[in-house]
């Protein structure tokens, strides 16, 4: 049995942190738990392939060591959509060619959701022009620059941006 | 990755005891962490995770903050003190990394983070002092269009790679520090060392000494302050060169100037001789380029990185002119 305290909950369900401190919550994911939504592209963190959140905020599963992840509650692209529905972003994504392989797409679609709470609330970015602001409104000047820690190789951005631009829109509504 | 334990500190005080003198390291976000664990070039046998350290930002009764080790990049840029009387800080942060890497990444281990020299990343087939005291430094005469201009040693001419430290210099910040012999604290600029013989020692902190916080001082000039960075591409890049400044202008001359440089040495550089030739001067941009010249001028380019002086002083210009603004 796993108590909650000693445990991470990945997508709503406990499980137990690996025995070895070395295993990557990325590791953990696709090749413990077969979630295998989540992708590897360079395990160094600059890519964005990786994309999960943890409590909420975007993170980088290949830098995060399982361990340091207990008590915490990671979401990943599988734990998103409701059961018999896709998520607002993944209907968009469809909707604006926001792909081509697929491969960045799920770390894409995690990173938007955290980047949209991050505006929400106010985070500024490096372009935003006064700091003082309370909401920022998401430009695709601001788009491009919060979402640049997710790589696109088939090169789609241009869907990419149009399909956060209309979710986010949507929702501010 | 070799085998390493791990256990998570609830306090500075647990922290610095699980350390002790031994083969230990600390982990914040682990985003520099992890990395070198993979490359096998940090080869701790124990892992202490510090992420439960103090994550508040507090005002000092001297007007001044007080930043917790724990504090992730993103909170420090999104806290309202910071973004109205630091705007630098914030800025400076914003410009790093990425919003999933400012989400994770900690203050202390910000100024941690390592060089990234890809001579220093690359084990199997490169010479590194700094990986492997005494055995040479590949980017000396190989691809050196990223590194230092500024304090650089026939040893290692590696740049420190962070962007929020070069603000912490310029607002002249201090580290609170705790270890087996107590604590103490020590200004920004004093805490990383220059390579000279010793690349491999990059700071002042003696083993298994832990950062617990950073003290911004109180500074009016600060209000005023921002953040330049150039880098090859638009975003998600380290710096070439990159300018943190904070300019107070009275009556058309400089009564406070605070000038910071990054992706030029082997530390943040505090631009002291430029700050001596502007204080009390006139606010002109030939007075800011002149001020530029002079820090520089104590430059030892590369072959691949000539272009750092030309860019850095053409950056400290044009920031020290966009902060006078009208009062230029
Ligand atoms: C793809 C990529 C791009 C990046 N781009 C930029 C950039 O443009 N600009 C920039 O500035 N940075 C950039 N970074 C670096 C990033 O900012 C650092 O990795 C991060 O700040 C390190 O913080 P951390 O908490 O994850 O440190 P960790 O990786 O956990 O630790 C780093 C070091 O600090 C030590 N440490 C951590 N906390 C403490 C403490 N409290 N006391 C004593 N020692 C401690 C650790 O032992 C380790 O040696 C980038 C990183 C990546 C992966
Ligand atoms: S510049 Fe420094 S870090 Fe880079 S290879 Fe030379 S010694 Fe190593
Ligand atoms: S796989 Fe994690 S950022 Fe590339
Ligand atoms: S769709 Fe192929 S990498 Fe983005």
């Amino acid at each position: 049995m796993v108590t909650k305290d000693f445990s991470i909950r990945i997508n709503g369900t406990a499980v137990g942190p690996p025995a070895d401190p070395r295993v990557s919550l990325l590791d953990l994911l696709r090749e413990t738990l077969q979630l295998h939504g989540t992708k590897k592209g360079c395990d160094q963190g600059a890519c964005g392939a990786c994309t999960v959140l943890a409590d909420g905020e975007r993170i980088v599963s290949c830098l995060a060591l399982a361990v340091q992840y207990v008590g915490r509650n990671v979401v990943t692209i599988e734990g998103l959509a409701g059961d018999d529905e896709l998520h607002p972003l993944q209907r968009a994504f469809i909707e604006h060619d926001g792909f081509q392989c697929g491969y960045c797409t799920p770390g894409q679609i995690c990173s938007a959701v955290g980047m949209a709470a991050e505006a929400r609330r106010g985070v500024p970015s490096h372009v935003t022009p006064d700091l003082t602001v309370g909401e920022v409104e998401l430009t695709h000047d601001e788009l491009r620059e919060r979402m640049s820690g997710n790589l696109c190789r088939c090169g789609a951005h241009n869907g990419i941006v149009a399909a956060i631009a209309e979710t986010c829109a949507g929702e501010r509504k | 990755m070799i085998p390493f334990t791990y256990t998570r500190a609830g306090d500075a005080a647990e922290a610095v005891r699980l350390a002790g003198r031994g083969d230990v390291k600390y982990i914040g976000g682990g985003t520099n962490l992890v990395d070198l664990l993979r490359e096998t070039i940090e080869r701790p046998a124990a892992l202490v995770d510090v992420t439960g350290l103090s994550s508040a930002i507090e005002p000092r009764g001297n007007g001044g903050l007080l930043i917790g080790a724990a504090v992730r990049n993103t909170a420090l840029a999104e806290h309202r003190d910071v973004r109205t009387r630091y705007p630098v800080l914030a800025r400076a942060v914003l410009a790093g990394a990425s919003g999933q890497i400012r989400n994770m990444a900690t203050v202390g281990g910000n100024i941690l983070q390592r060089t990234r020299c890809a001579y220093f990343y690359d084990t199997e087939g490169s010479r590194c002092n700094k990986r492997s005291p005494g055995q040479g430094c590949d980017a000396i005469d190989g691809f050196n269009r990223t590194h230092a201009i500024l304090g650089a040693s026939s040893s290692c001419v590696a740049t420190h790679p962070s962007d929020m430290c070069v603000a912490l210099a310029a607002l002249g910040a201090t580290v609170h520090l705790e270890g087996a012999d107590g604590a103490r604290t020590v200004p920004l600029t004093d805490l990383h060392r220059l390579p000279a013989d010793h690349p491999e020692i990059e700071t002042v902190l003696e083993p298994g000494e832990l950062i617990t916080a950073v003290e911004l001082p109180p500074l009016a000039a600060a209000a005023r302050s921002t953040y330049r960075k150039v880098r090859d591409r638009a975003s998600y890049a380290f710096a070439l060169v990159s300018v943190a400044a904070a300019l107070e202008v009275d009556n058309g001359r400089v009564k406070e100037v605070r000038l910071a440089l990054g992706g030029v040495a082997h530390k943040p550089w505090r631009a002291w001789a430029a700050e001596t030739a502007l204080r009390d001067g006139p606010a002109t941009t030939r007075a800011f380029r002149a001020a530029a010249q002079a820090e520089l001028a104590a430059a030892n380019p590369l072959p691949d990185n000539g272009f750092k002086i030309e860019l850095a002083i053409r950056t400290i210009t044009a920031v020290l002119g966009e902060l006078a603004g009208s009062d230029a």
